[in-house]
């Protein structure tokens, strides 16, 4: 790691006009994603602002009757959290899905949102990355990309987003709520939250420098039969290959969300339309823009058939 | 696992270096860290075994780095460290509280060896900063169990084979009490079929919820059965 210096600050706006006082500075909280990517030296900032103290890690119902969940609350707790099971099970199902009991002790509520979109050649710094090296150019066009994203890439990044947690929050419609240095809140709908990454993939999310997450807002609860279906190279502990988020109503409509596919996640609310006709309209709409390279096609065919398990399981369950 | 425990006087070696001086016990795994760390010089003891420590900083090192006071509860001791800020919790344990117990396998988080129980809850002690960790309550496999009061989980490995070559079995361990002690809270898995029961302690939650500690020698159902004992044998 390179050299930084450590601050301890005691409110959110505080952190974030820390954040904006020192150029280069970064947030930590749980910094699972952060540390490993700062070992590399992929990551290099010269402070952190450990942000673990401010004491945003309630989870509370909001006059709407949703849920405010804060940016600290540990993906451990989130998934436990009564409320979150009754009724937001597809959040629960996909925080438990992800990672190892370990991290999920220590990755946080907003840092699980911010994970970084990545890819091995990002990991490779012997290789070109415009992601992490912008204009360097990208390895994985021509590489190794079986893991990688079949649409929403461009030819400078095919990264995937490899987290689950916000492959549920697309679905649910949350809200990304921040606090900026000048001490003025946002509220970022989830769907305009990522962006895809064009010439530019190493801007991932629409945050402003030294903007703080400070929590996540659930609408209120939506019914019907919650699925998260992750497939994976093996049974646990690694990223999906392909994942769908669903709640099917008894009459089959619902929403649906991929993840594994994209560089963010992966939702056309118009695409939801086809849900009654099945999972093979449904992902010919999603999917009508995918560009897949000569390794990763088949992540289109395993969407269609992940989604028509998954409607499967929602008819037996809605029965 | 408890290295006083193993300490011999091994008189030759600690008259060379004039142990009783420096009050430190020569044990076969002190001198083997002394020696990696350079010091030809200790059969003369012309070095004093201070300068030695790990917290003493590079010699050669072009510029300060910045550094931190931390204190942190550890096995029921209080201790006190000053850091470069970069140490992860893991190096403040093993190299400047000398706890070699937790494990380095990948650095990375994916491999489990160094998992310790921090504030309750098991966490790996590579992906996080002893600075972030001012006033936590620490345990390592230290503080679990010693050779002759075993903790009932280091029991259970020794009794199922839990182990070959030892290397993960501290971070396998300290995840394996922590995983009960999570069934127990009443916290769901990924294979936790109803989301609103209480999970059981079955051998299906041992495997996924010990997916983070990989053992390359594969003594994973050894390793299962030995939780499943601890756990009351229901499996």
């Amino acid at each position: 790691m390179k050299p930084f210096t450590y601050e301890r600050p005691s409110t959110p706006a505080l952190a974030a006009s820390a954040a904006q006082q020192t150029p280069g500075a970064k947030f930590i909280a749980g910094g699972t994603n952060l540390l490993d990517l700062m070992k590399l030296q992929i990551e290099t900032p010269v402070h952190l602002i450990d942000i673990n103290r401010l004491g945003l890690d309630g989870i509370e119902t909001t006059p709407e009757g949703g849920l405010q969940v804060g940016a600290l609350v540990r993906n451990t707790d989130l998934a436990a959290n009564q409320t979150v099971r009754r009724d937001y099970p597809l959040l629960s199902r996909a925080l438990l899905a992800g990672a190892s009991g370990q991290l999920r002790n220590k990755a946080t509520t907003a840092g699980n949102v911010l994970q970084r979109t990545r890819c091995p050649y990002f990991y490779d710094t012997n290789l070109p990355c415009n992601k992490r090296a912008p204009d360097s150019g990208c390895s994985a066009l021509q590489g190794s990309s079986r893991s990688l994203a079949v649409i929403g890439g461009s030819n400078a990044c095919i990264a995937t987003y490899p987290g689950d947690m916000a492959v549920a929050l697309r679905a649910l419609d949350a809200t990304i709520n921040t606090v900026r240095a000048d001490g003025t809140v946002r509220n970022i709908p989830i769907a305009d939250f990522y962006r895809l990454p064009g010439k530019t993939p190493h801007l991932e999310n629409a945050l402003e420098p030294a903007e703080l997450v400070t929590s996540v807002t659930l609408p209120k609860p939506v019914g019907g039969t919650h699925i998260y279906h992750k497939v994976r190279d093996r049974a646990s502990y690694a990223f999906a290959l392909v994942s769908v988020a669903a709640i099917v109503r008894k009459d089959g409509t619902g929403r649906v969300a991929l993840g594994g596919v994209a560089p963010m996640p992966w939702r056309i609310e118009t695409a939801e339309a086809e849900l009654p006709n099945g999972a093979r309209a449904v992902i010919s709409r999603l999917m009508a823009d995918a560009s897949p390279t000569h390794e990763n096609g088949y992540k289109v065919t395993l969407a269609e058939r992940t989604l028509d398990a998954v409607l499967t399981e929602a008819k037996e369950a809605g029965q | 696992m408890n290295a006083s425990s193993k300490h011999v006087d091994g008189d030759r070696m600690a008259a060379g270096c004039n142990a009783a001086e420096d009050n430190l016990k020569i044990t076969r795994r002190n001198l083997l860290k002394l020696a990696g760390m350079g010091v030809a010089t200790i059969a003369g003891g012309s070095v004093p075994i201070s300068s030695m420590s790990a917290e003493a900083p590079p010699t050669g090192a072009a510029t300060a780095v910045p550094a931190s006071k931390v204190m942190l509860h550890v096995n029921g001791a209080q201790r006190e460290i000053s850091v470069d800020t970069r140490t992860t919790l893991l190096d403040a344990l093993r190299e400047h509280m000398h706890l070699t117990g937790t494990k380095k396998g990948c650095d990375h988080g994916q491999c489990g060896a160094c998992t310790v129980i921090v504030d309750g809850r098991r966490i790996n002690s590579c992906l996080t900063l002893a600075v972030m960790h001012q006033g936590s309550y620490v345990i390592t496999i230290e503080g679990l169990g010693t050779p002759a009061r075993l903790h009932p989980m280091q029991a259970a490995f020794i009794k199922h084979d839990g182990f070959q070559c030892g290397y993960c079995t501290p971070g396998q361990v300290c995840s394996a009490v922590a995983v009960l002690d999570e069934i127990k809270a009443g916290i769901p898995s990924h294979v936790s079929t109803d989301l609103l029961a209480s999970p059981r302690p079955t051998n299906m939650e041992m495997r996924e919820r010990m997916s983070g500690n990989i053992c390359r020698c594969g003594a994973y159902s050894n390793i299962a059965e030995a939780m499943t004992e601890v756990a009351g044998g229901q499996a």
